[in-house]
């Protein structure tokens, strides 16, 4: 065996030049595949803690809501939810692995600012939170992306009337003056904007300060937009919402209708002075990799609770998740597929050529009583040993330059982000990956081996001694 | 020079055997002929060859180019199989054996040494002394001490670590001769060894094959085409267009 070593490492050296450019394109192989699922991982990362940041892990809904609820938020809202999260949170086997559940509301209706200078509505797309749950929302990071580690202040728990708006709502609504937002450009003035909508603005904007619950808390100084909604009887319903911010999100069409208010203001926007329910349940685990057992000790807890309650996580809520990992993975399943293919040419070509000029001392040794898999195993050992040294290099070079980027403090917008976060390849922090690539690198390049392995073994003793 | 390698035990030639090594044939050949074909052209490279070639003997198989000595000692060497007729190497025979149990008969028994000497490139000359020793599962002590023994035999102890490469064509031929005899095999077949050296060095390696012969009581079955190396053999068959046309005792003639 010591000999068959020695004879394939001698052989890769004499051929340094040959042995140099296939080990190459192997390492070339490993490095395009390491650095593009580093890369291809940090966006993973970077979306999950996105998603789980905002939704959590897992949310628990009213069964059908998932499927039907978008239509009657109300008649599928959740009631007696205190008491459901009183169940989870003290479940000795959920508590453990759960970080924040909270309930959340979801409702449609329209935005209106109706001040004297501006004139505008909007559709909108909300969401009623509790502000310090969302706080500690934000703070789940566990692949250090850095991003929103900082509690947002702008909504509290004791101010049930301040809430953010998506940049694009703000825009539209004209709050880009109000707001002091940069690169947000100004309602134009129009004459559509003059006379025939007055009237009824003013109604809406009269309604609001009817209701007194919501007008105690105006503080003023913040700019006011007007919800209307309907109740779950079918009432109209009007509350102010004082603009403490913006919260871009990634999706046009969604920054454009986007309000997250307190979870108070939601519900008195749906229920009016009726019973308050929630649409969901957030739950948000220390650990994604606890989501099945999590899920399935849900649905234990509401079969023996009689819940009519179902759960969702991300990836089913955010269809977007799965698609970006579903098309970074088949980008790289492309890009390890050609890997494999130029290394297993390459490997072909020098160990063909290997073969063709060693014909003659596989003829000498196959004399001497080398058996034909000792010569087999000699071409198939030159392979893997280029395979394993190109594989190791391209692997080595892959973590250094993956720490020079990551030291290069670069930043990148990725898909479903409105901000720049911090461009990581996480080459090393990916084990799986590297073991992975490697040994699928150096498998190719074994395999490449046997076929002109297989044409030396299977060679005439006599005509390979009379080759020249 | 201090030198003994012995054969291994219960093997033909074993030299504490009731039976004179001299009274067996190490080869014993009968009626062989091998046809090469090549599409619809049929070659008669051997021609219903019968001889026996005695054990402890420098044999010589002589004969022009093209007249079938390379294929006479390819079928001998157990690297080529006859298409007629019957063939014997030291009391076995090839036929009936698989590829594998051939390759392990090579490597216990028949040594090579080739023309263009067939050095394997990359290892040393101790390397490739120590090679066959391999293949037949040597412990290391016992190979260590052949080898160094089989340099000083062919007077190469200081080329010990040299490549092939850095070696003179004379020097590599006396590596493959120490590399061929190194296992104490029961037949050493050299195909013209000296063709591509020039005639002073042709003639030392003449001169070391006989000597080593002498020393190690191998079979030494040496072709060539120079019938002025008769006079260096015990026996000599001459061969001409693939028959044999001549066997005789003795070289010089």
């Amino acid at each position: 065996m010591m000999m068959l070593f020695k004879i394939a490492f001698r052989n890769i050296l004499r051929n340094r030049r040959r042995s140099f450019m296939t080990g190459s394109a192997v390492a070339a192989g490993a490095m395009a595949m390491l650095l593009f699922g580093g890369f291809t991982n940090n966006i993973f990362a970077g979306l999950e803690t996105n998603n789980v940041q905002r939704i959590g892990h897992l949310t628990v809904f009213r069964s059908g809501y998932f499927l039907f609820g978008a239509g009657n938020p109300a008649a599928y809202g959740i009631d007696k939810y205190t008491e459901v999260m009183n169940v989870i949170e003290h479940d000795p086997v959920l508590a453990p692995m759960i970080k924040v559940i909270t309930p959340t509301q979801s409702l449609v209706g329209i935005a209106g600012n109706f001040t004297s200078d501006v004139d505008a509505s909007k559709t909108f797309l909300g969401v009623g939170l509790v502000p310090s749950n969302r706080n500690r929302m934000r703070q789940w990071d566990p692949y250090h992306t850095g991003a929103g580690s900082l509690p947002d202040t702008r909504l509290s728990d004791g101010d049930q009337s301040r809430g953010l708006i998506g940049f694009g709502l703000a825009r539209i609504l004209g709050l880009c003056g109000p707001l002091k937002l940069a690169n947000c450009p100004l309602i134009p003035h129009t004459s559509a904007s003059e006379g025939k909508g007055v009237p009824v603005n003013k109604d809406i904007a009269g309604l609001a300060k009817l209701d007194t619950a919501n007008g105690a808390n105006q503080p003023g100084r913040l700019p006011q937009i007007e919800l209307l909604g309907a109740t779950a009887g079918g009432a109209p319903n009007v509350v102010t919402l004082s603009v403490s911010g913006v919260d871009p999100q990634g999706a046009k069409e969604l920054d454009d209708n986007y309000i997250a208010m307190p979870l108070g203001l939601a519900q008195q926007l749906v229920y009016g002075r009726g019973e308050h329910k929630v649409t969901g349940l957030v739950l948000q685990l220390n650990q994604t990799r606890d989501m099945p057992a999590v899920r399935t000790r849900l649905g234990t807890l509401f079969r023996e609770h009689h819940y009519d309650l179902e759960v969702r996580d991300f990836g089913e809520l955010t269809p977007f998740y799965g698609q970006v990992v579903a098309l970074f993975s088949a980008i790289f399943l492309f890009i390890a597929l050609v890997m494999g293919i130029i290394v297993l040419f390459a490997v072909v070509n020098t160990m063909t050529m290997n073969v063709m000029e060693r014909t003659n001392e596989i003829g000498t040794i196959r004399a001497m009583g080398v058996l034909r898999r000792g010569i087999r195993s000699q071409f198939i050992l030159e392979g893997w040993i280029i395979g394993a040294v190109g594989a190791t290099t391209g692997a080595v070079i892959a973590i250094l330059v993956g720490n020079l980027v990551n030291g290069a403090h670069v930043t990148w917008t990725p898909p479903g982000n409105s901000t720049a976060v911090p461009l990581r390849l996480a080459v090393l922090g990916q084990p799986a990956l590297v073991i992975g690539a490697w040994i699928g690198l150096v498998l190719v390049a074994t395999i490449a081996a046997l076929l002109p392995a297989s044409r030396a073994a299977r060679l005439s003793v006599v005509d390979a001694l009379r080759h020249v | 020079m201090t030198l003994t390698l012995s054969r291994r035990q219960g093997e033909p030639g074993q030299e504490d055997t009731d039976i004179p090594i001299k009274a067996l044939a190490a080869v014993r050949m009968n009626r062989v002929s091998k046809t090469y074909k090549s599409g619809a052209l049929e070659v008669d490279a051997l021609r219903g060859i019968t001889a026996e070639i005695s054990y402890d003997c420098f044999s010589m198989v002589i004969g022009a180019s093209g007249s079938g000595k390379t294929t006479l000692l390819n079928l001998i060497g157990c690297i080529d199989t006859p298409t007629g007729g019957d063939i014997e190497i030291c009391a076995e025979r090839p036929s009936k054996l698989t590829d594998n149990a051939v390759s392990a008969f090579r490597a216990r028994n028949i040594g090579f040494i080739f023309q263009n000497f067939s050095l394997v490139p990359v290892l040393s000359a101790y390397e490739n002394i120590e090679y066959p020793l391999l293949l037949v599962g040597m412990p290391q002590a016992e190979r260590r001490r052949r080898t160094l023994a089989m340099l000083e035999a062919v007077g190469l102890e200081r080329q010990a670590g040299q490549r092939p490469n850095q070696l003179s064509g004379g020097q590599k031929q006396r590596v493959a001769i120490a590399r061929a005899l190194v296992k104490g095999p029961q037949i050493v077949l050299a195909d013209e060894p000296t063709a591509n050296l020039d005639s002073a060095t042709g003639a030392s390696i003449i001169e070391l094959m006989r000597q080593v012969q002498a020393e190690f009581h191998t079979t030494f079955i040496f072709a060539t085409h120079d019938p002025q190396l008769i006079s260096h053999a015990d026996e000599t068959f001459v061969i001409r267009d693939g028959e044999l046309l001549e066997h005789r005792r003795g070289g010089a003639q």
